[in-house]
């Protein structure tokens, strides 16, 4: 029998159907794939699974069992567990605090202290974690410990079903192979482990079964060891995708230089020389926290360089805030579009304007620049939060539109962005440099990054370690990333 | 990459009982503001560490205390409550009408005075979370809803408490005021439910952040109408001390005082942060005695209210500052 079946379930949201009418059953031990576009409907199916949202139609069984859950807690009772894709834990409380959340043990009706902090070690200890204690605050905590807090919370709960959304979003590389070994010994333990990810490496890496949604309904569910990546892909597009990269620049096309750095240094880089062409699209590759972002930051003046000479167009710009480095044509799409690259609450229109406002530049037609990025949404007057993560990704780069960018900087540009939606934003990418514009990727997905630069930049430890030219090897860009070392 | 990030929880951690935590600096705080008052009052000639003043700075804390300590229920779950002052008018009336001068009514009349703040806190809280209203609004309405009863029954002091009543908020125990081991046990109670029972967990849950705290299986609604009520009660523990001091019910009890605003302002000073998630009772305390230590000092020296107004509105600025700095040091690498 199985450890979970769902049955026609169907939710909408005023009017809108989400889900349609969609089948899922997991077994306990197995480790279940759920894959489809943005909007596809996986969150939300697996918001009414852990008890946020009440379906509309449609039965829920564990063990046979019918069970409805009016809040999350009646889920948790029931032996449902979610690891959301943002973390779900409070900075200000201690691991064992959070851990507990909802569930304290108490003794006379005060908190056993000694136990939470005492089952809080030891289930730390069966994941053989010990950077870090049941005392310690959160706040303290790196993105990685932090998701290991979070499936010791649900491993607290007794789960016997662990839904995981995008667990790997956050996580470095080698972060990312921790998480696969603590999934399959979870699974090991008899576990049903729903797995909800855009990557699909992930997804055969470790699923035994694919389902596959499209629209808010249930393609198909394919077992793994039967299909491959290329039916997967067709499955959640409704189409091929063969030509996933545009075309590279060619000679022709790559103009003068837009923007360059000299010697630029501050207290995380060193070193920094580049130049930026008209036309051209330039990646930069390199391990976690080997200086990408500050890069941009630095640029775009959020963490300025402090010394160096920077040119754009071929006058000095020393940008100390992001406002100046605006106004001089830098742009830059961050990697948290949320938390920095809009307005969640505002509408579509309000958010395309944005730049263009602060900059005081005339003349900007909302349709003009959101037409521009292809954007598809129903009207631009609704709140930029009901959109689907590609088309949030649309419209911050309609924002940037708004003040004629000289350079655009681009720091994980498909984050979050599903298949579909992705091979439109790299489209997109690759016109805005061929109107000459100068355009800086960075990106932590190394197909992207060698499918969209025309030439690699390799940072390491804040400086540049190295360039390579069109279409280099993943191996090539490893090897300059971590140092010279060969990847074993 | 974890490495680093894990030493540095590790120096993170070392660090966090020091100098920044905002109780430590609020205590620091104090001896800084009562040395100061001490020698500019003692330059003047006067006294100011005698058994007579210190008693007379407890004796003011007491009923901003209570107050304070409810606030800090209330504004640990990101909410807060604009109400008390005028919850406490009425209670200084309703228990005085009802004692009306017999000493056998003395406890009904704290029972129905008790009563009456809770479902105040419960009506604050329900419109909170079931109506979904602004706490901010949600609570000036019901204050603009009692103080239209107040001015319409009310035009002065009204009912009259027994003698036996007068000693709560007069008598000592040695040289201690009796109101202040009321004050002590809210806050030892207060405390308790904080940092003991899962009431208390929840509530910092709640306030850190309620989307996170109602996923992770907390009743939400629940936890925010209970510290409402927490503070209603602290409120109307506040009005029946300011009922025996004045030995009748005034309308002007809490609001002369400004006992809504001083109450978030004391919390506030004590480290408390206002969206809610983090502080605690200790801090609050210290903020209430900062503020008492000030006034006493001013009375001391007569300066003029606005030179008074002016450096409590600077201390409250300055002191929120310092939290923010602190607070933004701490997030930096998370």
């Amino acid at each position: 029998m199985a450890l979970l079946t769902m049955t026609g379930i169907s939710k909408s949201f005023f009017g809108v159907p989400v889900l349609a009418d969609v089948d899922l059953s997991l077994a306990a031990g197995e480790v279940h794939a759920v894959v489809g576009e943005n909007g596809a409907g996986k969150s939300t199916l697996m918001k009414v699974l852990a008890g946020v949202h009440a379906p509309d139609a449609g039965t829920i069984e564990i063990d046979g069992h019918p069970v409805t859950f009016g809040h999350p807690s009646r889920a948790q009772a029931a032996g449902v567990a979610t690891i959301y894709q943002e973390l779900t834990l409070l900075p200000e409380r201690t691991v064992a605090e959070n851990i507990f959340l909802g569930r304290e043990p108490t003794r006379h009706g005060l908190i056993h202290r000694a136990a939470m902090d005492g089952r809080t070690a030891e289930l730390l200890g069966e994941l053989a974690e010990d950077s870090f204690g049941p005392r310690t605050p959160v706040r303290t905590l790196s993105v990685a410990q932090q998701q290991v807090v979070e499936i010791v919370k649900s491993l607290a709960t007794d789960a016997r079903i662990l839904i995981m959304d995008e667990p790997t979003a956050a996580l470095a590389d080698h972060e990312v192979e921790l998480l696969y070994a603590l999934v399959r010994r979870l699974a090991e333990r008899g576990l049903g482990i729903l797995y909800v990810s855009h990557r699909l490496r992930e997804v055969f890496d470790l699923s035994q079964q694919i389902t596959v949604l499209k629209d808010g309904r249930l393609v198909t569910t394919l077992r793994t060891a039967d299909t491959d990546v290329d039916q997967v892909v067709r499955a959640m597009v409704g189409r091929e995708l063969s030509a996933y990269y545009p075309d590279r620049a060619t000679p022709g096309e790559v103009g003068r230089p837009r923007l360059s750095v000299n010697g630029g240094r501050n207290a995380k880089l060193s070193g920094i020389d580049l130049e930026l062409r008209a036309g051209e699209v330039v990646g930069v590759a390199g391990l976690q926290g080997s200086g990408r972002t500050s890069l941009a930051r630095a640029m775009f003046g959020a963490g300025p360089f402090t010394a160096g000479e920077m040119r754009v167009d071929g006058a000095p710009l020393r940008p100390t805030a992001p406002r100046q480095a605006i106004h001089a044509g830098i742009a830059l799409v961050t990697e948290d579009r949320k938390a920095e690259g809009l307005a969640l609450r505002q509408t579509v229109r309000d958010n395309a304007l944005l730049v263009a406002r602060a900059t005081r530049r005339k003349g900007i037609a909302v349709g003009d620049v959101l037409e521009r990025v292809r954007l598809r949404a129903r009207g631009h007057d609704q709140p930029v939060r009901y959109l689907s993560g590609g088309n949030q990704q649309k419209v911050v780069i309609a924002k940037w539109l708004g003040m004629r960018p000289k350079v655009l900087i681009f720091d994980e540009p498909t984050r979050g962005v599903d298949v579909g939606a992705k091979a439109a934003i790299h489209d997109l990418v690759r016109e805005l440099a061929r109107d000459g514009m100068a355009v800086l990727i960075i990106s932590s997905e190394l197909p992207e990054l060698i499918g969209m630069s025309d030439r690699v930049l390799i940072m390491r430890e804040g400086s540049i370690a190295g360039e390579l030219p069109a279409g280099p090897s993943e191996e090539d860009i490893m090897r300059l990333a971590t140092g010279g070392r060969t990847n074993d | 990459m974890t490495e680093v990030a894990v030493r540095t929880a590790d120096r993170r951690q070392a660090r966090v009982p020091g100098l920044t935590d905002p109780v430590v600096m609020v205590y620091l705080a104090l001896a800084g503001v009562t040395a100061l008052g001490f020698i500019t009052v003692e330059a003047r000639g006067g006294d100011f560490l005698t058994l007579t003043n210190v008693v007379g700075i407890l004796h003011n804390s007491v009923v901003l205390g209570l107050v304070a300590l409810g606030q800090t229920a209330a504004i640990l779950t990101g909410s807060l409550d604009l109400s008390v002052a005028y919850l406490i008018s009425i209670c200084t009336l309703v228990a005085a009408e009802t004692m009306n001068g017999q000493d056998s009514r003395v406890l009904p009349a704290m029972l129905v005075v008790l009563g009456m703040s809770a479902t105040v806190g419960l009506i604050n809280g329900i419109v909170i979370t079931k109506l979904q209203v602004n706490a901010f609004i949600a609570t000036l309405g019901v204050a603009f809803i009692l103080r239209g009863y107040i001015e319409d029954n009310y035009t002065g002091p009204a009912g009259k408490v027994p003698v036996s009543f007068q000693h709560l908020g007069y008598d000592r125990i040695g040289p201690i005021p009796v109101s202040a081991f009321v004050l002590a046990g809210a806050t030892v109670a207060l405390w308790l439910v904080l940092r003991r029972t899962r009431l208390g967990y929840h509530m910092y849950a709640v306030g850190g952040d309620e989307q996170i705290a109602r996923l992770s299986g907390v009743r939400t609604h629940r936890v925010k109408i209970a510290a409402h009520v927490l503070c209603s009660l602290s409120a109307g523990v506040a009005g029946l001390i300011l009922a025996s001091r004045l030995g009748a019910g005034a309308p002007w009890a809490g609001t002369e005082a400004r006992y809504d605003l001083e109450s978030i302002a004391a919390v506030v000073l004590g480290g408390t942060v206002l969206a809610g998630g983090r502080g605690g009772v200790a801090g609050t305390l210290g903020g209430v005695l900062i503020l008492a230590v000030l006034d006493s000092v001013f009375n001391q020296l007569g300066v003029d209210p606005f030179f008074k107004n002016v450096v409590r509105g600077a201390v409250i600025i300055a002191a929120v500052a310092l939290y923010a700095r602190r607070g933004q040091r701490a997030g930096d690498n998370t």
